[in-house]
């Protein structure tokens, strides 16, 4: 009956390599030869100060930037471009720092827009909604009620989700990612403008996804307490270099760490 | 289904005759995945059955204790009659009592195993499994998160009953054992321990044979004639009695079916597509249902809202009469029926509440104006005032002899006296049979022919030959001058107002009446929204300016009303302050069934308490708080304490001094 410590995700592949990658914008270099990796299990933590490149990281991650030059491999596929799209198909799902979500849909609605790419049967169908299509769409609608019930969400089913309060938005948007069963979870701040009850809770759910799922999660966070309690390893970005990469107690004590987010003793 | 007999004096003893007699009509539903799952009775016994065996499995016998833990879903219902069927003994506990309530209760019960909802109580159980050592065995309803925990001693609900379905399978034999084991059971065993989240001291133990709680439930159920084609819905705490008789032993006597939402969250949704036809809650159920219009109706346009008032103001006037049966003029019930064509029918579908043929509230007075609104509105809203210790019922209003302000005739089978000291006495079928592990306690309450202390001060109204309820009896005090004090008198009055949640009365003994106040964040954080007073938190809101403004002219609003009663005009309210934080179970500042602590809260503030009587105008107070999760944390804070002006004592008392 005894529980389970958090950090004992056993290590297992690499899933995703993030090799020598610099992204520019003009003249403002985001991102300048990091190399990382995320494993398949794993809940790996990118962190930094404000503007070192993270959500920037997140998005060549999702083929949103294309970056000037390195490879990524991704289950051992290598990319030097990809489109967000194909990202999505290929398993990778993510949320964003400010909400992306259908602010007049239903919450019902927008975790179903998660599923988009698992239908199958073609627009025929699903215009007369019968047949293969109403089967599937029965299977989509119950998967989506586990994700529901998962996130404790049950109570505003219903309810169109611009008139949630942000920290339910932010669940929202988790379940739609959650969705679209991925392999590779990317949650850009998923804690921001939280407060403590609401941290936990997301912390919770972040653990059970991937305890229970499986599923290998990216995440960006400022909150440190939070970061160091979920992740298994962090990787560090100070203006755009990698200035550290190890577990949590690792990052914490190097001085590169300390130095970039204390500012240097006078 | 209101059939008695020898043969019929245990719970699962009923099981059986429901799933013979009625066995194809639904007796539980669950909403799961957005999906309402329905079980017959016949579907219910095998399940229990199942589980009931894998239990025996597992070694329960006869007598053991185990703790029920979580909130309100079939399986742990099951997991009651289940046990009951081996003899043992459930224990209901608070799922929402922190680890050290939880371990005292535990520990005290002596449970050998307990059956939770979730991660989260088994998480509180290992937190606390040194204090108990007789706990061997933990089993879950909900998988979720409870994976790569050591499965040693912890097991999955369906588990037990693969285990119990594996044991029927093979072993023909096993079925007539276990059946056998069920009728060995009699009236007279010990059904079920019920601890009472005491307002003073730990909890104690009430232990109810299956005789009383199935008297209790019959006699129940013939009051207001409930019978196998009602609906339920369980959403208050297991550990509640209310819950225990209502939404199981009365359920099993009566075969009537209980509905379990999906989530606390969603039992307006829930209840509304159900159509639930009794209810029984404490009064803050229905204030929050009314706050909640208010705020809502606050918020509508001009239209909408003098059409509401137009329709309160005759539901007000005409509703109680018409519901009562009394005769009415032709154009009220016209204009009534318009009424209930516009507002009161869509107000009681929002809620839920169409099909509502009863519902009782119980547990704590009720605001005369909340009564009268749901009333008005036709919800056919009943007094009842029961105890734990009587397995409920103790009395209860009849239909069409209704009054705000009294708690109805006694119930079948129950006599009711009040001692020279003014506390209600009573004796019952339904009365406990004593506290667990408490002769002494239980001889305080108890006496050698019977009858029960309740512990409340009350008297029979002459003109309705109703029980009224004043306060409890040991909290009645009187002020230094001797004037009597009853805190809750005042504190209730003070509480039907939406703005006020919560009020805590401190006199005893003392020169004057002073008043902390906990603001109702729902009804004044609607009234900030509208007023554009800007806050960031419940602290802040509750310290502004205007707050206390609005609640001043409450409080005097109050001491006009206590001046106009005789008795209570020189217990009016000379200076309040408006607290920091919301009182909380947690903090121990509440029960779990949400009374005050009075005592607890008296220490726990004394400063405040001082500066009340010592003239200052603020007061410096730093209070440890216990979050959600069970950690510790404390609040500052700096209040300010306002200065009422009393109003003179009624006329009547002042020419007798002249």
């Amino acid at each position: 009956m005894r529980a389970p410590s958090s950090n004992e995700a056993a290590l297992g592949e690499v899933l995703l390599a993030v090799e020598d990658v610099s992204l520019t914008f003009g003249g403002v270099r985001a991102l300048t030869g990091v190399s990382f990796d995320i494993r398949k299990g794993e809940v790996r933590a990118i962190i930094g100060p404000n503007g070192a490149g993270k959500t920037s990281m997140l998005n060549v991650v999702n083929g949103f930037y294309q970056p000037q030059s390195g490879r990524i491999t991704f289950k051992g596929e290598v990319r030097t471009s990809m489109r967000p799209y194909a990202a999505a198909r290929g398993g990778i799902a993510r949320t964003f720092q400010n909400l992306a979500l259908f602010r007049g849909m239903t919450t019902l609605d927008n975790i179903l827009a998660g599923r988009t790419l698992k239908m199958h049967c073609g627009f025929f169908w699903q215009l007369f909604r019968c047949g293969p299509a109403l089967r599937e769409e029965v299977e989509h609608r119950r998967r989506v009620e586990e994700i529901i019930d998962f996130l404790e969400i049950a109570a505003i089913r219903k309810i169109q989700v611009g008139r949630l309060p942000y920290g339910l938005q932010k669940r929202v948007e988790l379940g739609r990612a959650l969705a679209m069963e991925p392999d590779l979870l990317l949650l850009d701040e998923p804690m921001a403008g939280m407060n403590l009850e609401e941290k936990e809770d997301m912390s919770r759910f972040i653990i059970d996804v991937n305890q229970q799922y499986g599923t290998t999660i990216a995440l960006i966070e400022h909150d440190m307490g939070v970061v160091m309690d979920l992740s298994d390893r962090v990787v560090v970005l100070d203006y755009g270099r990698k200035i550290a990469d190890g577990t949590p107690d690792e990052v914490k004590r190097d001085k590169d760490v300390i130095r970039a987010y204390l500012g240097e003793p006078q | 289904m209101q059939s008695s007999g020898p043969d019929l004096d245990t719970v699962p003893k009923l099981l059986i005759r429901n799933a013979g007699a009625i066995g194809s009509r639904p007796a539980m539903r669950h909403k799961d995945l957005g999906i309402w799952q329905a079980w017959t009775w016949a579907q219910m016994l095998e399940e229990i059955r199942a589980f009931s065996i894998g239990l025996a499995e597992l070694g329960v016998k006869r007598g053991d204790k185990f703790a029920i833990i979580g909130s309100n879903r079939p399986r742990l219902y099951w997991a009651m009659c289940a046990g009951q069927a081996l003899g043992a003994v459930p224990v209901p506990v608070y799922a929402d009592a922190v680890a050290d309530e939880m371990a005292y209760v535990l520990a005290h019960a002596e449970v050998t195993l307990a059956v939770v909802e979730d991660q989260e109580q088994v998480d509180k159980l290992i937190a606390i499994a040194d204090r108990l050592p007789k706990l061997h065995q933990v089993i879950y309803d909900e998988p979720r998160g409870l994976k790569d925990y050591d499965h040693g001693r912890l097991t999955a609900f369906s588990d037990v009953q693969s285990i119990g379905r594996k044991k029927l399978a093979s072993n023909p034999e096993s079925l007539k054992q276990w059946e056998a084991g069920v009728a060995e059971g009699k009236g007279s065993d010990l059904a079920v321990i019920l601890y009472t989240s005491g307002t003073t001291g730990h909890p104690k133990g009430v232990m109810l044979s299956h005789r009383n709680a199935i008297v209790s439930s019959r006699n129940g159920n013939a009051f207001d004639g409930l019978g196998p084609h009602d609906d339920v819905i369980a959403y208050l705490p297991l550990a509640w009695v209310g819950d225990h008789i209502l939404s199981y032993v009365q359920s099993y006597v009566g075969g009537f079916c209980v509905n379990c939402p999906e989530t606390l969250d969603t039992v307006v949704e829930d209840r509304r597509e159900i159509g639930t036809t009794y209810a029984l809650a404490p009064p803050r159920v229905y204030e929050n249902n009314l706050t909640l219009t208010m705020v809502r109706m606050a918020d509508a346009g001009a239209v909408k809202r003098k059409l509401f008032d137009f329709f309160m103001g005759v539901a007000r006037r005409w509703g109680e009469k018409i519901l009562n049966g009394e005769k009415v003029p032709l154009y009220a019930r016209l204009l009534y029926g318009i009424g209930d064509l516009l507002i009161y029918g869509p107000l009681k579908n929002r809620f839920g509440i169409s099909r509502l043929r009863v519902a009782y509230t119980a547990g704590e007075a009720i605001g005369p104006e909340i009564f009268r609104f749901w009333r008005g509105v036709g919800l056919n809203l009943k007094q009842l005032y029961g105890q734990t210790e009587a397995s409920v019922y103790v009395t209860a209003q009849p239909d069409g002899e209704i009054d705000a302000e009294t708690v109805g005739r006694p119930s079948p089978d129950v006599e009711v006296k009040i001692s020279e000291a003014g506390e209600v006495l009573y004796r019952s079928p339904g009365v406990f049979l004593g506290y667990y592990k408490d002769p002494e306690k239980t001889a305080e309450v108890l006496t050698p022919d019977g009858w029960v202390h309740s512990g409340d001060a009350g008297f029979f109204d002459p003109k309705t030959g109703h029980l009224k309820i004043i306060d409890r009896a040991k909290d009645v005090g009187r002020l230094k001058d001797g004037t009597l004090f009853a805190p809750k008198y005042i504190e209730n009055k003070l509480k039907f107002y939406p703005n006020i949640r919560e009020a805590v009365a401190v006199g005893a003994g003392r020169e004057f009446v002073c008043a902390m106040i906990n603001i109702d964040l729902t009804a004044v954080g609607s009234w900030a929204e509208r007023n554009g007073v800007v806050y960031a938190s419940y602290q802040e809101l509750a310290a502004h300016p205007q707050v206390y403004d609005m609640i001043a002219q409450h409080v005097d609003e109050v001491n006009r009303s206590l001046a106009e009663e005789e008795v209570m005009a020189g217990a009016q309210i000379r200076r309040f302050l408006v607290l920091h934080k919301e009182l909380d179970a947690d903090d121990g500042e509440l029960t779990r069934t949400q009374k005050l602590r009075r005592g607890h809260i008296i220490d726990r503030y004394s400063p405040l308490v001082d500066a009340f009587y010592n003239g200052s105008t603020t007061a410096q107070i730093a209070t440890e708080v216990t979050f959600d999760d069970g950690r510790n944390g404390t609040i500052t804070a700096r209040l300010a304490i306002r200065d009422v002006r009393p109003y003179p004592a009624p006329a009547a008392k002042l020419e007798r001094a002249a």
